[in-house]
């Protein structure tokens, strides 16, 4: 077999431009071990153009270009192309659950498997530049790229249409694998990569040289994460050498001030300064030179008030008075990364709060307020102090060392929230929908209804929860006990009841049955339970009096 | 009255007194293949191809069989019967049945490429053709085989390269012994599981002609499968069994494996787009060279495909059938293999 050491799958062969690619985007969406991910990854940074791989780091780490193109476009173009009707693609796609896939499936093939020979630099600059460009210009652009692609480049290039780029890669694993092949700490790389660029107009030397981090005053820091503790608390050790605080039900937030400007950024890194007017008064109390990490939430006197009335400022652009004055944000900062322009991330968290506590009443604003620290002596305290988390609208505990460094992503050790119970709720499935992803063709989405006298009332979507064998027995039972044909819902025999969680409960006049729920999800399948012995609406509401509505102030 | 109806037990002939592929145990089967969903058991008296007949022995034990080649004229109650090649699996056959100057032809599975060992499909002429829809979406189209086989190639040379062994996950009757000619050309011993053993030695007594293959059992030492060729049903996919493997890189052998959320779902390495069904244009192809004036659309994406169909111009209706699942997990195949 010698002469046969250097045969390689079609997928390893060495490509250039978009084609390679779309081939690491085939990679990473269908390998199932980490490691061949990183390769693949690695393999690319090693080999692409260097503008091809910073808009890797940019698609990755979600920088996106903005959507050229309706989804409704796209859809008109391609049956246009294939001579099948609106329906027939609807039907298609319910199969597929995915667009960009469904629209690559459906074209005709291609002969030349050599693909366009084009750079992913080319295409996403020909985006942006068509962004403003008139329809017929933005269809000739796509449909003549269409039809020189094989069916991998279709797929990656629709997606790059279609703004949606999740496709089974983290930003860590891009960011480790980056590391690994300029040869720098992830740590570095994650700071470095941070923030306010341009990938159209910024390097790859530019971005990863250490001279930008320090000239993009925006720059955030990445966020420390923590992991649920699942053990017992006192496995953590000395309750004393631990902090206690709420763990806060708002948007995790990084707050900057320096060469005089004000940036608030989100975990998800975007840059929310903006959005929250409320904020801009901090740009004149803080010192420059600043990075605190918090919490982005409304809260009147120091109160925090239910997310329901953050969702409500979310998305907006116009906020009227009334929000200013019924739900404030404020910022509830827990850590301080940076002071007097030097990094303190390593400085333990003791060092960090006290310089913290400080700063904040030294603004002396009800915009910045401090996360407050829990007193507690024994574990058993804590527990206790845990239970109550909902009436402070918390969702449980954060746990940090003491002596703890601020650390770069989700790390074990030294922090840990510690959430509490959800609320649970039985309920009977009413609706199904095909899934999307690794879902696809399987009936996954549900609708559940309580019961409110005779009748079942809807009152919330679930899409997770169940092992992929319950979902396949569900999938099961819908295809043969549903109603409809075509279209994406089918309305089902309600004779299966779950129990539902959900972190939290709001009132809400979208939804027939009053509530609007948070996080809801499948616990667990109650195949000991009859539809009739699910909870009421009744229940809701009673749960919607307790948790949900407290009255501002 | 229709010359055939659908009943709650399968297809039904009245005037010939006979079902077709029957889905509960009846007097008279006409069976049109093996697999588990269209030959059940139970039945009093069954009828099928030369080649179908070691398969149902095999499957259902002792019986009342009795078999026919293709296109030999049999009569039921004055009723004339023929069997047809449908290119599905070893012995698969459509079903074409005659009264009063009116056909029918039931299609059993079908697909519309010769694959060599199935015999190839033969579009029947006929005035009701009753089809299958199991791909009935214009998503799914196939590569032809060769270039699918030559993927599967390339695949196991690329796990030799990393010393890996190459399991190739296909069903056990059909699959495999396309996967098995897909391989053939790397001159390479092939190891077969149990169950996917089994089925091959039933076919070699049938008189099919097959590559040399070896079964693994417990005894298999482990040097002789690194880096090897493996073909195992899907039922053992994910078990324990695999562990002897290790390491390994798994590929599955399906026409589903065309969506790459299934291909995700089976969390699998890689996925061969091979099946044993007509892709949309197959089925297509093959309703338009029956020239029938009606079409019934059974098991699959009947709603879209028999839609479809009178969109075009052409009278059509949707079936409700048990049959299905030989491309899913079929739960009594694995019991049958475990």
């Amino acid at each position: 077999m010698q002469e046969n050491d250097d045969i390689l799958p079609i997928t390893a062969l060495p490509q250039t431009g978009f084609k390679a690619f779309a081939m690491l985007v085939t990679t990473l969406g269908t390998s199932t071990k980490t490691n061949d991910k990183l390769d693949a990854l690695g393999k690319y940074f090693n080999t692409a153009p260097a503008k091809d791989r910073v808009w890797v780091i940019a698609l990755f780490s979600g920088r996106r270009p903005k959507r050229m193109v309706s989804s409704t476009l796209l859809v008109q173009w391609c049956v246009a192309l294939i001579q099948q009707p609106v329906w027939m693609f609807e039907e298609c796609y319910h199969t597929v659950g995915d667009l960009a896939e469904t629209i690559a499936l459906l074209l005709p093939e291609t002969d030349t498997l050599e693909g366009s020979g084009k750079s992913l630099a080319w295409y996403l600059e020909q985006v942006s530049r068509l962004e403003k460009a008139d329809e017929a210009d933005r269809k000739l652009f796509v449909v003549n790229n269409w039809l020189e692609m094989n069916r991998e480049e279709r797929f990656v290039f629709n997606k790059l249409l279609t703004g949606g780029f999740r496709i089974g890669v983290s930003q860590k694993m891009m960011v480790n694998a980056l590391a690994k092949s300029v040869e720098l700490e992830p740590s570095v790389i994650a700071h470095r990569i941070s923030g306010n660029w341009n990938p159209a107009t910024t390097s790859f030397e530019e971005l990863l040289s250490e001279h930008a981090a320090t000239t993009d005053y925006s720059k955030p820091y990445p966020f420390y994460l923590a992991y649920q503790l699942e053990d017992d608390v006192s496995t953590l050790g000395e309750p004393h050498e631990w902090q206690a605080e709420w763990k806060w039900d708002g948007i995790r937030g990084q707050l900057i001030k320096r060469n005089d400007q004000l940036f608030v950024w989100s975990r998800g890194e975007e840059l929310m300064t903006e959005k929250f007017p409320e904020y801009e008064v901090l740009r004149d109390l803080l010192p420059n030179g600043v990075a605190l990490d918090g919490e982005i939430i409304p809260a009147v006197g120091g109160q925090p008030l239910p997310f329901a009335l953050l969702q409500t400022r979310i998305g907006r652009k116009n906020i009227t008075k009334k929000q200013l004055q019924e739900a404030p944000i404020c910022f509830f900062c827990y850590d301080l990364l940076e002071y007097n322009h030097e990094d303190w991330r390593n400085n333990p968290l003791t060092e960090r709060r006290a310089q913290l506590e400080e700063l904040v009443t030294k603004a002396g604003h009800t915009a910045l307020q401090l996360s407050p620290l829990i007193f507690y002596s024994t574990w058993d305290d804590l527990i206790e102090i845990r239970r109550q988390s909902r009436d402070y609208y918390a969702e449980g505990l954060m746990l940090k060392r003491k002596s703890s460094a601020y650390q770069v992503g989700r790390k074990v050790g030294d922090w840990w929230k510690w959430k509490v119970d959800p609320f649970t709720i039985d309920a009977v499935m009413i609706y199904a929908q095909k899934g999307h992803g690794r879902r696809s063709n399987l009936y996954t989405d549900y609708t559940f209804a309580v019961k409110d006298g005779d009748k079942l009332v809807s009152f919330t979507k679930a899409y997770s929860g169940l092992t992929d064998k319950e979902f396949a027995q569900v999938d099961a039972f819908v295809k043969r006990n549903s109603l409809e044909k075509f279209g994406p819902v089918r309305t089902v025999k309600p004779e299966l009841v779950f129990e539902i969680a959900f972190e939290g409960i709001a009132a809400s006049n979208r939804h027939k049955s009053g509530v609007a729920l948070r996080f809801p999800r499948i616990s667990r399948w109650r195949k000991d339970k009859k539809p009739d012995e699910i909870n009421t609406l009744e229940d809701l509401q009673k749960m919607l009096l307790l948790y949900g509505q407290k009255t501002v102030g | 009255m229709a010359l055939i109806e659908f009943s709650n037990r399968g297809l039904y002939c009245p005037p010939g007194d006979f079902y077709i592929d029957p889905w509960k145990p009846v007097n008279k089967a006409v069976i049109t293949h093996a697999h588990s969903d269209h030959a059940r058991p139970g039945s009093a008296y069954y009828l099928c191809h030369h080649l179908t007949k070691p398969l149902l022995q095999a499957r259902l034990g002792d019986n009342n069989y009795e078999s026919s080649g293709w296109h030999e004229p049999i009569s039921i109650n004055g009723v004339k019967l023929s069997l047809h090649p449908a290119g599905h699996i070893i012995g698969s056959s459509q079903v074409r049945v005659e009264y009063n100057n009116e056909v029918w032809v039931v299609s059993g599975d079908y697909k519309t490429e010769n694959d060599g060992i199935s015999g190839a499909f033969e579009p029947v002429k006929c005035h009701v053709f009753i089809t299958e829809s199991t791909f009935g979406l214009p998503i799914y189209t196939w590569k032809k085989q060769e270039a699918i086989y030559s993927d599967i190639r390339q695949w196991i040379m690329y796990n030799k390269a990393q010393k890996k062994t190459s399991v190739l996950i296909a069903y056990s009757l059909g699959k495999a012994q396309r996967v098995l000619n897909a391989i053939a050309p790397l001159n390479e011993t092939v190891y077969l599981h149990g169950a996917i053993y089994n089925m091959h030695q039933a076919l070699l007594s049938a008189g099919l002609q097959l590559p040399a293959v070896e079964r693994i059992t417990p005894d298999t030492p482990k040097e002789k499968l690194r880096s090897a060729i493996v073909i195992a049903p899907p039922s053992a996919d994910g078990t324990p069994w695999m562990k002897r493997f290790n390491p390994y890189s798994v590929g599955v052998c399906s026409g589903w494996m065309q969506v790459r959320g299934n291909v995700r779902r089976r969390n699998v390495d890689a996925g061969f787009v091979l099946s044993d069904h007509a892709d949309w244009n197959g089925l297509l192809s093959a309703v338009k060279a029956t020239g029938a004036e009606k079409v019934y659309v059974t098991h699959g994406f009947q709603s879209a495909f028999s839609r479809y169909l009178n969109e075009q111009g052409l009278w059509s209706a949707e079936v409700k059938t048990e049959y299905g699942g030989e491309e899913e997990t079929d739960e009594t195949i694995i019991k049958e293999e475990a």
